[in-house]
């Protein structure tokens, strides 16, 4: 690790934003790292952590109008520090000696553009190449990157390919200069599991060919086993841990880090209540909780059972032409009282329409959902408003589902008024703090409004809202997926002690197998609008029929491979 | 949950939570642009409001000092006042007669004019009238001049604020209020209604904004009310776009979804809940549409399809320009002008700073 001259070598690093209240907050506390060359270094941390700004930082991308950098900071790369640099000299670094990819492939790739111009501009701009070089140069890159069909592809525009085809051709734009080093800001989180495994085993490929650094954000600890060399922990903008691989993956030393790796559900246990951050950063040592069975019984009572479920979009063409997408096709599945049951699938599988469709917030195209024996697709809007409050939805993005001009009260007082529950204002206010206190906000929260939450505490507030009803059916549509792995596992804790306590059902739609494995008894996939299959969770998982779901499994990312068995170190 | 006591501290150290209405107001308060241009706005319209209760402004037509008196600061500046004496009437009249001595040369006397007696007559009727005439009770100097008639310009200007900013503020209400709710109609339902009204906006639209004004203007009589009336009907289009595009985007947004979900009515959805998340940009489009009506008004009062006759205002002060203009009476126009400037500058700043800090980044 400590080498005589390490290819990128950051000191003392400190950055603070200037608050619009003219407050400063410390992003950065003074960290230090080196990144030797031809090695991958993963920096590790939830959000706010400071992980993505260090990457700011070293390409000098931070906005200059309200960051200030503490005196002392230094930023070595070759030798050279960053931070003195001039404009000139950073613009010949940035792209062909330090290269970037961003988290949204489709946002970072100028839409008007062919996908082969924004290649070319980069080998022209900074190798000097002339047009007609510089073309076959990227041909040869997107071949490089695994995309097919290179030489049209490159008259592709950014919204032809696929998102996983977009990420390929950022990596192109990176690597085309043969950047000594690489950094990678969470390339990944917006792609499908299957696509982020062939993603990941690219970046490792081109590495080792290139011999360059990878420098390799990330929110999640699993990605990271399979090809870093050194690991970096960071927690409110301070490293807590820096080590090889696999010490950090076997002996961690850090309480957080302990508690970043068990509180991320497991594919091969199932803990009655998943580990969270305080667990780890108490006195006591952390006991493994004993394990939860779970599965259909066959005497269970059925609350939801949808028969035939269709959902078609039509899209006009031309002048009379019409085009009809078939979202969902024929899906059929039976939710028992108290139990759960996980939608997996990728982008475009149709498992969200499913949960939208039986909330009646998509018209169905066919088949029927029978909720204690009655049609609800069939009934008439007034006949649905009785039976509304019975299913609810938590939906996947907490900062979009709360109204953000309303109090917590009134959001949590709304539906109470339409359903008339309680008998009057007093009542219904009893009731709602009643109901912060079961998700664990304080009744000070009442008064306040959404954006004075966090993520993981706003998605308590729509669980609250949709407690108020008294549902059967909670539909939770990606409800943990955008937020953090700790603050997920705390959200999931709730989900579960509330099924244990009120008997919900939940109907639990998500891309993430492993906390889809987590929570449910029976498991149901799709692939493009069809349920390929479904099965008991342990079964399916343990036992997979279809090839699609072996696909989807392999494709998760495993952690440290020895990790098994030494979850706790 | 173990996480309680955590969500609890941070809790005790958060300060009493404000809405994003407060939060905007604080950003407002930093700026200092944006809060200079907002005291201004707010000394006119209470200088309108004056004008309104018949505190400043209401004795505009009375005819108080000598025609067309400069300014007290210039009072050297402007072209210099002849007053008429006896003395000048008959200088003028002796020229007149060594005139009509030289026509009479061509063959005609006195005696031959027919009028001759006439006239006389009328000459003592007026030299007995003169004394009569409205002549100012004092000589005293007014701040800012008066006009052709003797009317004191700073009240006409202060009651010409408070006609402009009327129609100024109410024109730009009640377009907003029609622009609002077809487009909330239009943005939400979509389909047929989104049709129907956008059919019915492009017949608006497809006719140039001046011609409309003017049509509308010459179909209905004269008045502050018909302006006004002229001005919402023709000015709600922008506000229709907007709010459509606002609608259509909030209405497939999760918290709208999840109001549906609980069960809530289209008619919350779109007034509890979309229309309080776009008010923000209404208010910046209402500050907008004021400053264009208050020009507007000016240009059409200027043209003469403005405010009646017995009322004015500042297009109705700029129609006498002209006239004075090529006398060199430039006064009235130079407070119009500034007073004109300074709230539509103030205005549009405001609009700016408004705009900077409404921006729902919180969100």
């Amino acid at each position: 690790m400590t080498q005589a001259s390490p290819l990128l070598s950051v000191r003392n690093l400190g950055v603070s934003f200037r608050m619009e209240s003219g407050e400063h907050f410390q992003a950065l506390k003074g960290i230090s790292f080196d990144i030797a060359a031809n090695r991958t270094v993963a920096l590790v941390g939830e959000s706010g952590s400071g992980k993505s700004v260090t990457s700011m930082a070293i390409m000098r991308l931070l906005p200059e109008n309200n960051t200030e950098i503490t005196a002392g900071s230094e930023i070595l790369f070759e030798g050279r520090n960053l931070l003195q640099a001039d404009r000139r000299a950073l613009r010949a670094l940035r792209g062909r000696d330090i290269a970037m990819i961003f988290q949204d492939p489709m946002s970072s790739l100028n839409p008007v553009f062919t996908v082969g111009d924004q290649i070319i501009e980069t080998l022209m701009l900074h190798t000097g190449m002339r047009r007609k070089a510089a073309r076959q140069r990227a041909v040869a890159l997107l071949k490089e990157v695994g995309l097919p069909e290179p030489d049209r592809k490159v008259d592709a525009y950014p919204h032809q390919l696929s998102g996983g085809q977009q990420q390929r051709v950022m990596i192109a734009m990176a690597i085309a200069c043969e950047p000594k080093l690489l950094i990678a800001d969470e390339p990944t989180t917006a792609l499908d599991v299957t696509i982020q495994q062939q993603i990941l085993q690219l970046l490792a490929e081109l590495q080792k060919k290139h011999g360059m650094a990878v420098l390799f954000i990330t929110h999640d600890l699993g990605l990271v086993g399979e090809f870093a060399d050194e690991v970096i922990v960071m927690r409110h903008g301070e490293i807590r841990e820096h080590g090889p691989l696999q010490q950090v993956f076997t002996q961690p030393q850090d309480a957080y880090t302990k508690a970043l790796l068990n509180c991320r559900p497991q594919l091969d246990s199932r803990p009655a209540r998943l580990a969270v951050i305080d667990d780890f950063l108490q006195d006591q040592p952390y006991q493994v909780p004993p394990q939860r069975e779970r599965g259909y019984a066959p005497g269970d009572d059925i609350v939801l059972d949808v028969q035939g479920l269709c959902k078609s979009f039509e899209s006009r063409e031309g002048l009379f032409g019409k085009h009809v997408f078939h979202a969902v096709k024929d899906v059929s599945f039976q939710l028992a009282r108290g139990k759960t049951l996980g939608i997996v699938g990728e982008s475009g599988s149709g498992k969200t329409t499913v949960g939208l469709t039986l909330m009646r917030l998509h018209q169905a195209s066919a088949g029927r959902a029978l909720f204690n024996g009655q049609d609800i697709l069939a009934m008439s809007p007034s006949e649905f408003h009785a039976c509304k409050r019975r299913i609810q939805i938590i939906f996947q993005n907490p900062y979009a589902s709360l109204n953000p001009r309303f109090t917590v009260e009134e959001i949590l007082l709304e539906p109470m008024t339409l359903h008339a529950i309680g008998r009057d204002h007093a009542e219904r206010k009893q009731l709602a703090a009643a109901l912060l206190d079961r998700v664990g906000l304080p009744r000070r929260a009442l008064q306040k409004y959404p954006h004075e939450f966090s993520g993981g505490q706003r998605q308590r507030i729509a669980i609250a809202r949709c407690l108020t009803m008294k549902p059967d059916v909670l539909i939770c549509d990606e409800s943990v997926s955008a937020l953090d792995v700790s603050v997920q596992a705390q959200v999931l804790n709730l989900l579960q002690d509330l099924q244990d306590e009120c008997g919900l059902s939940y109907l639990f739609i998500s891309h993430d197998l492993s906390v889809v494995k987590h929570i449910s008894d029976q498991v149901m996939v799709m692939q493009h609008g069809q349920v390929v299959e479904q099965a008991n969770a342990d079964s399916l998982y343990a036992n997979p029929q279809h090839p699609y779901t072996r696909q989807l499994l392999s494709a998760i990312p495993q952690g440290w491979p020895q990790q098994k068995g030494t979850q706790v170190a | 949950m173990t996480s309680q006591t955590t969500l609890l501290a941070d809790d005790a150290s958060c300060p009493a939570s404000r809405s994003l209405w407060q939060l905007g107001w604080q950003r407002l308060r930093r700026d200092r642009i944006g809060l200079t241009a907002l005291w201004v706005v707010l000394a006119f319209v209470l200088l309108a409001l004056a004008g309104w209760l018949g505190l400043a402004g209401s004795h505009w037509r009375d005819e108080v000092a000598k025609p067309n008196m400069p300014p007290a600061l210039f009072k050297d500046y402007g072209p210099a006042t002849v007053e008429l004496t006896a003395a000048d009437i008959d200088a003028a009249q002796q020229h007149n007669t060594s005139a009509a001595d030289a026509s009479a040369a061509t063959g005609m006397s006195a005696e031959d004019d027919p009028l001759a007696a006439d006239m006389a007559a009328a000459q003592t009727q007026a030299a007995k009238a003169a004394p009569l005439a409205v002549t100012p009770a004092n000589d005293s100097l007014l701040i800012l001049g008066s006009d052709s008639r003797g009317r004191d310009v700073l009240q006409k200007v202060i009651q010409g604020t408070a006609t402009s900013l009327l129609v100024g503020l109410s024109g730009a209400l009640l377009a907003i209020l029609i622009g609002t709710l077809l487009g909330a109609l239009s943005g939400y339902f979509g389909r047929r209604v989104d049709d129907l009204l956008m059919w019915f906006y492009s017949v608006f639209t497809s006719v140039p904004d001046m011609l409309l004004l003017l049509a509308f203007s010459a179909v209905m009589s004269r008045g502050i009310d018909t302006v006004i009336m002229v001005m919402a009907l023709t000015s709600w289009t922008g506000t229709y776009r907007l709010m459509r595009a606002e609608f259509m985007k909030h209405k497939g947004r999760e918290y709208v979804q999840a109001a549906d979900a609980i069960g809530a009515s289209h008619r919350s959805r779109m007034f509890r809940h979309i229309l309080p998340n776009v008010t923000h940009l209404l208010l910046v489009q209402f500050s907008i549409l004021t400053v264009a009506l208050i020009k507007y008004e000016a240009i059409l009062s200027f043209l003469g399809f403005g405010v009646g006759v017995s009322q004015t205002s500042w297009g109705a002060m700029l129609a006498e320009a002209p006239a004075e203009l090529l006398q060199g009476y430039w006064w009235q126009m130079a407070a119009v002008t500034l007073f004109m400037s300074l709230l539509v500058t103030a205005f549009s700043m405001l609009t700016d700073s408004l705009r900077d800090a409404l921006d729902p980044k919180v969100k």
